[in-house]
Formats: structure tokens, C-alpha cells, sequence
């Protein structure tokens, strides 16, 4: 068999190692959009937090610590399942890959599921913001735009989470399929730095949603 | 058709140009060759075509505006028609014309060819990129036919969120979608720029034309997604009635225009620097010199990237921000001055004692060094605080910004499309008739705005469909200007086109000028190069390029 590195090297490309080094950075630079693009979000949030500190710690008082304790290490583990994926592509170990890559679809629908059923959670209590909102009290619309804050920032973070179940399923089929060695890894290298990338986030996230109001649960 | 190499190409093996080689526009035909062509030569085409149609649609409204701003009580159109003119104006033009205008078509085609490399170092991301741009812009016109935006180009909440009864969200949706294509762009861009160089093209040796692209890649990447996200949390906000901006809801609708002004203060480089990215080739060129200070003018566009990210606040003067913040903003802003001036002053002193030939994309650089000095001294009145008080949103701000864009960066497009037209299509534009609407350009631009400049001062405000009976002349004036301008871009819309068929073959090097995209055929081949060149000498290297004609 030829060698696949070869064989998949795009025409405007002179090398494999400046093709892979041009992925790479490529994928680099749309992370840092990615960080701005949560960035946004994140200055939104610390704006409010100081104009209502309040509001903010009821609001992260009402989130189930449990529920988002156990996808935060959900998540983790998922990082470190991807990790092992993208070192068995690197020794070119296929089975390896596709059973850790499987893993970490599996660990990532656990969160998705978990962090819906959180959603529905809220909604039950009217915490869903908008026309289903409902919080006793006079600080109400300062609660209510925390819980918009959460829905917007955890669910930008859930529709990535999708997004890289997707780009896992292509992956395991490319493995299947035979596109990978030790040679040629690169999508599942930068697979693997979207991955981590989107569990970062998360942990952002869980700090500032859930740790909050650690002090007013009911545990 | 190849024509005759007339020297030896100093910065590559020297090619072989006997059989006439099959080029990019006839290596394949049939439109399907277009709409999956992977060319990154094709796809700047293809942006060309686009930008034409909506630069027309955006200069329609433009013209129903001017039209109705004949007669003191507006009476071509009622106010609320009016109010929705120029909101879909500003939509228009900004983004779907002056984002895209120069990187994504000139650009597109040029920084591969510039570099020595075969393409961009994701071509099938820059395909990506001009459909995801055709939606974004088809779904903008959607809710434009329906029924409008009235609420400005600057979507300012909470009127956009709770009282417009306009297409807000379609229009927000259009940009949101528009905005990835630009992130599309700017990333392919940087990978292009720092992966895709051939050998011995140092970063020092890049072309201006290169690192202006290269700031304006940054800026594309960095603030676009701001952007982004911005207009989601006003779609949100709006659909599902929340109030993150609404100040009855809690909301801080000033947030709204620090976010907005993050992103689109720098967009306004990511309009002129590529403008300066083409005079900077132009002028060289037509002097004969190589670019005076050539470090200089590109820390200066780094500077002016950089600089950008941290004026947005002048825009908010009387927003109700801090005043030590508006002081701040003031003094930042007035250093943006200082790369631009030192560009201003880099591209004079490259003409001097050059041999200059008045040539038509010299014509234009010219009128944009003018204009756009003019545009950024009246830049430097909006960022003193109080002068900006007594001029905020009135026709000052017009004319200012639109000594820039249209100035600006419309004058640079305009100058690039004939400066580089003989390697696009391998044909020479008519000269006379071209120097000719350089001219009626440069004359309709400023009868249009310099009135408004005078306007403004005088306490016409800016988005209202009536004024005082006083202001009639110079409006009427104006008007004037508008109509000589819209011919003026016409015009070279009906020669370049003629000159598609009966135009004189340009032969690969028509300027006689450096540059590695100058070195291969006019119009280039598949690949750009038959041979990868091996670079061994700096830019602008017209020194060289004399002694070889010696030596040759």
C-alpha cells in the first residue's frame, strides 16, 4: 500500500509536514475566533455579575451542583479519552483509536443528555427565561437574566458539543475506512484540539454557573 | 495569449513561454467549472460579481435617498421609507461590499500569485467561504425586499430588540451568517501567508500588498466573532422577548454599543487597510521607486490592526459613558494618526523624484492619498471630545466616514481592479477613456460630500428625511455630486467589459514592474506558476530589475 501521507497530500501543498503544520495552525487560529466568540459572552456576564451580585448568586443557587459536578467530570474524562485517541492515531494503533474514539462519543452524549435533562429541569421550575419564566420575588428580571446568560453560554457550549460528535463520527469513519497511520493523522490531532478546547470552555462555565452559590444548596 | 517575453525574469528560473499555455478562465468551462472550482483565482471572480451586484443594490438606495433629499421636505419618499433607505445602505455597503470588496476579490486572487504559491492553503474553506457570503447577503436581501430595517446599520438596542417593527432578525441573521465568511477568509488568509511562501520569500521580502492583507486578516479573525455573537444575543433577545440589552428588562443597552463598536471600529480597518494594500502597490509602480520606508509602512499596518482594537469608544462620546473612559478613547484614538500619517507621508515620499507616469490606477491612488487624508484629518475633529459633541450625528460624521470608505477604500478597489485587470483577464482596458472616469469619479465623490462636510458643521443632522429650508443648496449640490458619481461607476463597468472581448492582449508584465505575480502569463495559469520561483530579492526591487535590462 502507498503511503496514505502521499497519497492524501492536497496539490497546493509541497510537503506533508507543510500541509500538517498548515492544518494545525489553521486550527489554532479558529480557536482564538472561537475564544472570541465565547469572549463576548463571558464580558457580558461579568458586566451583569457586577451590576447584580445578587441576583447572580440566587440564580447559581438554583442549579443543580450535582448534576453539573458529575458532567464536569463527564466531560474531563472525555478529554482524557480523546487524548489516548489522538496518541494511539500518532502510534498508528486503528483499533485503539476507533474503541477510544467510541469512548469519548459515548462520555460526550452523557454530558449532552445530563446537561438537557438540567434544561428541563429549569423549565419545569419556570426558570426557562422568557414568556415560561416565573421567580418569586422582587429581584425576578435580574434572576431571569442569569438564567438567559446560562442558557445562551451553555447552550453555545451544547451546540459545540454536537458539533464535535459530529466530527467524531467522521473520524471513526475515516479510521474504518482505513485513512489513518502513523503518518497521517492530522484530522484526528486537531479533532482532538477542538475537543479539549470545548471541555476548556466548560470549565469556565461550571465555575461560574454552578460554584457560585455553592454556599446556598441543599445538598 | 502569452505575449513575447521581453526580458528575463530576475526573481525565477526563467519560464518557458513558447506554447501557448492554457490558463485559469479556459482550462475549464461550464458553469458547474465555476460553482465547485477550488481556484482561488476563480473564487475572487466570483466575489467580483457578487460585490457588483450588491455595490448596486446598496447604490440604489443611496441614489432614492439622495433623490429625495432634493427638496427640503423630503418628496420623493415618506420617513419611515426613508429611515429604511439608509439603514439597508449602510447594511449594503458595509457588509456586503466594503468588507468583502478588496480581500476577498484582489485578495483572493493576488496573495497566492504575490507569495509564489499554488493556492490558498484552504481552498475548499475559501469555496466554503463565498457560499456561506451568498447566503448571508441572499438572506439580508430577502429581508430587505419584504419589508426593510429601519433602525441604521448600527442595530442600536433597545430600539432593534423591543420597538422596531421592521425585518431586524433576518437582517441580523443575513450579517451573523456573512460574518463566518469573513472568518473564513482571514483565517485562510494568515495560514496562506505564514505556511504557503515560496522559497525565499521572507517575511521582509513580502509585497505591501501582502501585510496589509496580513493586518487585516488579524482583524478579520479577532473582531469578527465578536460580531457574531453580538448580533445572536439581539436575535435572542428579540425573539424570545429577554431583556440582555433592554434597560427596562436590566439590560445595558450602552453594553450593546461597546460590543458593536468592538467589532466595527476595527472593521473600518478591515475596510481601509486593503485599500492601502493596493496603493501601496500602485504607487511604486508608477514612480519607479521602491516603497520609501519599507519597515516603516508595515509596522505601521501591524500599528494601525493593533491601534484599532482600542479606539472603539469614540464612537460613544455621548452614550453615557465615563468621561475618564471618553478621555482615554479621545487620546487613543487620535494615535491611530500616527501609522496613517506615517503611510500618508511614506507613499508621498516614494513619488518623490520618481518617474511618474500618469497612468489610470496612479490617478486613483493619487485621489485616495488626497481623500483619504482629508478623511482621517476630519477624523482626528471627531476624536476631539468636544469638537465631537458639537458635530455627533450630523452630516460631518457622513461626509467624514465617507471620505474614508468611498474615498478610501472605493478609490483603492476601483484603482486595483484596472491596475490588475491586464493579469486578471490578460487584456488592456481602454487608457483614455479610464483615466477619463477616474476623473468623473474624483469629481462626483467630492461634489457628493465635501457639501456635507459644510452641512454638518452647519447642524443638519444625519438619518432625518426633512431639514431646514436653508440646507437646500448644498443638499441639491450634493445630489448633484451623487449623480456624477453613479455615472462615474457605470462607466468603467461598460469599457471593462468591452475590453473582455476587443481589448489588446497584455502580455505577462504590461507595467513592466516587480513582483512575483507579474512574472507569469497574463492571465495566469492553473497553478500560477509553471515552476515554483525562488525568491532572492527584496520587493519593489526595481534597482535590480534595471541592471538585469542592462545586462539582458
Amino acid at each position: 500500500m502507498a503511503n496514505p501521507a502521499e497519497l492524501l497530500l492536497r496539490e497546493q501543498f509541497s510537503t506533508p509536514v507543510q500541509q500538517r503544520e498548515t492544518a494545525t495552525f489553521g486550527m489554532w487560529i479558529f480557536i482564538m475566533t472561537e475564544v472570541m466568540l465565547f469572549g463576548g459572552l463571558f464580558l457580558a456576564f461579568t458586566v451583569y455579575r457586577l451590576n447584580y451580585p445578587q441576583a447572580f448568586i440566587a440564580g447559581s443557587g438554583d442549579m443543580d451542583i450535582a448534576l453539573g459536578a458529575t458532567n464536569t467530570a463527564v466531560l474531563i474524562g472525555s478529554s482524557f479519552t480523546m487524548a489516548l485517541a489522538v496518541y494511539n492515531a500518532e502510534i498508528g494503533n486503528r483499533r485503539l483509536l476507533s474503541l477510544f474514539v467510541i469512548l469519548t462519543m459515548i462520555l460526550g452524549f452523557v454530558f449532552i443528555g445530563i446537561k438537557f435533562t438540567e434544561y428541563y429541569m429549569h423549565y419545569r421550575e419556570h426558570h426557562a427565561p422568557g414568556v415560561w419564566f416565573n421567580y418569586p420575588g422582587p429581584d425576578s428580571g435580574h434572576v431571569e437574566m442569569f438564567f438567559v446568560l446560562y442558557f445562551l453560554m451553555t447552550g453555545l457550549h451544547a451546540l459545540h458539543m454536537f458539533v464535535g460528535e459530529g466530527i467524531l463520527t467522521a473520524m471513526l469513519i475515516r479510521n474504518a475506512a482505513g485513512s489513518f497511520s502513523a503518518e497521517y493523522h492530522t484530522p484526528v490531532e486537531l479533532t482532538g484540539l477542538y475537543w479539549h478546547f470545548v471541555d476548556i470552555i466548560w470549565v469556565f462555565l461550571f465555575a461560574l454557573f454552578y460554584v457560585e452559590g455553592l454556599h446556598l444548596h441543599k445538598l | 495569449m502569452p505575449a513575447p517575453n521581453q526580458r528575463s525574469d530576475k526573481t525565477m528560473t526563467p519560464t518557458v513561454e513558447a506554447p501557448p499555455i492554457e490558463n485559469y478562465l479556459t482550462r475549464d468551462t461550464g458553469i458547474l467549472s465555476w460553482l465547485l472550482t477550488l481556484d482561488h483565482k476563480r473564487i475572487g471572480l466570483l466575489y467580483v460579481a457578487s460585490i457588483t451586484f450588491f455595490f448596486a443594490v446598496g447604490g440604489f438606495f443611496a441614489l432614492l435617498m439622495r433623490l429625495s433629499l432634493l427638496e427640503p421636505v423630503g418628496w420623493l419618499v415618506s420617513p419611515e421609507s426613508y429611515n429604511k433607505l439608509f439603514s439597508m445602505h449602510g447594511i449594503m455597503m458595509v457588509w456586503f461590499f466594503l468588507i468583502p470588496s478588496i480581500p476577498n476579490t484582489l485578495g483572493n486572487f493576488f496573495i497566492p500569485m504575490m507569495i509564489g504559491a499554488k493556492d490558498v492553503a484552504f481552498p475548499k474553506l475559501n469555496l466554503l467561504s463565498w457560499y456561506v457570503f451568498m447566503l448571508g447577503g441572499l438572506v439580508t436581501l430577502f429581508a430587505m425586499i419584504r419589508g426593510g430595517v429601519d433602525t441604521g446599520w448600527t442595530f442600536y438596542t433597545p430600539f432593534s430588540t423591543g420597538y422596531s417593527t421592521t425585518y431586524v432578525t433576518a437582517a441580523a441573521v443575513g450579517i451573523f451568517i456573512a460574518g463566518f465568511s469573513s472568518i473564513m477568509t482571514g483565517l485562510n488568509f494568515i495560514a496562506t501567508i505564514h505556511r504557503m511562501r515560496a522559497p525565499g520569500m521572507t517575511w521582509f521580502r513580502l509585497p505591501m500588498f501582502i501585510w496589509s492583507h496580513y493586518a487585516t486578516s488579524i482583524i478579520l479573525v479577532l473582531a469578527t466573532p465578536i460580531l457574531a455573537i453580538t448580533l445572536l444575543m439581539l436575535g435572542v433577545e428579540r425573539i424570545f422577548r429577554v431583556g440582555i440589552f433592554d434597560p427596562a428588562l436590566g439590560g445595558d443597552p450602552v453594553l450593546f454599543q461597546h460590543m458593536f463598536w468592538f467589532y466595527s471600529h476595527p472593521a473600518v480597518y478591515i475596510m481601509v487597510l486593503p485599500g492601502m494594500a493596493v496603493i501601496s502597490e500602485i504607487i511604486p509602480t508608477f514612480s519607479r521607486k521602491p516603497l520609501f520606508g519599507y519597515e516603516f509602512v508595515v509596522f505601521a499596518s501591524l500599528g494601525i490592526a493593533i491601534l484599532g482594537f482600542v479606539v472603539w469608544g469614540h464612537h460613544m462620546f455621548v452614550a453615557g459613558q465615563s468621561l475618564y473612559s471618553a478621555l482615554a478613547f479621545s487620546f487613543l484614538s487620535y494615535l491611530v494618526a500616527v501609522p496613517s500619517a506615517i503611510k500618508v507621508f511614506n507613499w508621498s515620499a516614494t513619488m518623490y523624484r520618481g518617474s511618474i507616469s500618469w497612468d489610470t490606477p496612479m490617478l486613483y491612488a493619487i485621489g485616495f492619498i488626497g481623500l483619504f487624508t482629508i478623511g482621517g484629518v476630519t477624523g482626528l475633529f471627531l476624536a476631539a471630545l468636544g469638537v465631537d459633541v458639537h458635530v455627533t450625528d450630523t452630516y460631518f460624521v457622513v461626509a467624514h466616514f465617507h471620505y474614508i470608505m468611498v474615498g478610501g477604500t472605493v478609490m483603492a478597489y476601483l484603482g486595483g481592479v484596472h491596475y490588475f485587470w491586464p493579469k486578471i483577464t490578460g487584456k488592456l482596458y481602454p487608457e483614455g477613456l479610464a483615466r477619463l472616469s477616474a476623473l468623473i469619479v474624483f469629481i462626483g465623490f467630492n461634489l457628493t460630500f465635501f457639501p456635507q462636510f459644510i452641512l454638518g458643521y452647519e447642524g443638519m443632522p444625519r438619518r432625518y428625511a426633512a431639514y431646514a429650508p436653508e440646507f437646500q443648496t448644498l443638499n441639491v449640490l450634493s445630489t448633484a455630486g451623487a449623480s456624477v458619481l453613479g455615472v462615474g461607476y457605470v462607466f468603467p463597468l461598460c469599457y471593462l467589459l468591452w475590453s473582455l472581448k476587443y481589448g489588446k492582449p497584455a502580455g505577462p508584465n504590461p507595467w513592466r514592474t516587480t513582483g512575483l505575480e507579474w512574472q507569469t502569463a497574463s492571465p495566469p495559469p492553473r497553478d500560477n506558476f509553471e515552476i515554483t520561483p525562488v525568491v532572492t530579492h527584496p520587493a519593489y526591487d526595481f534597482e535590480g530589475m534595471r541592471e538585469e535590462l542592462h545586462l539582458g
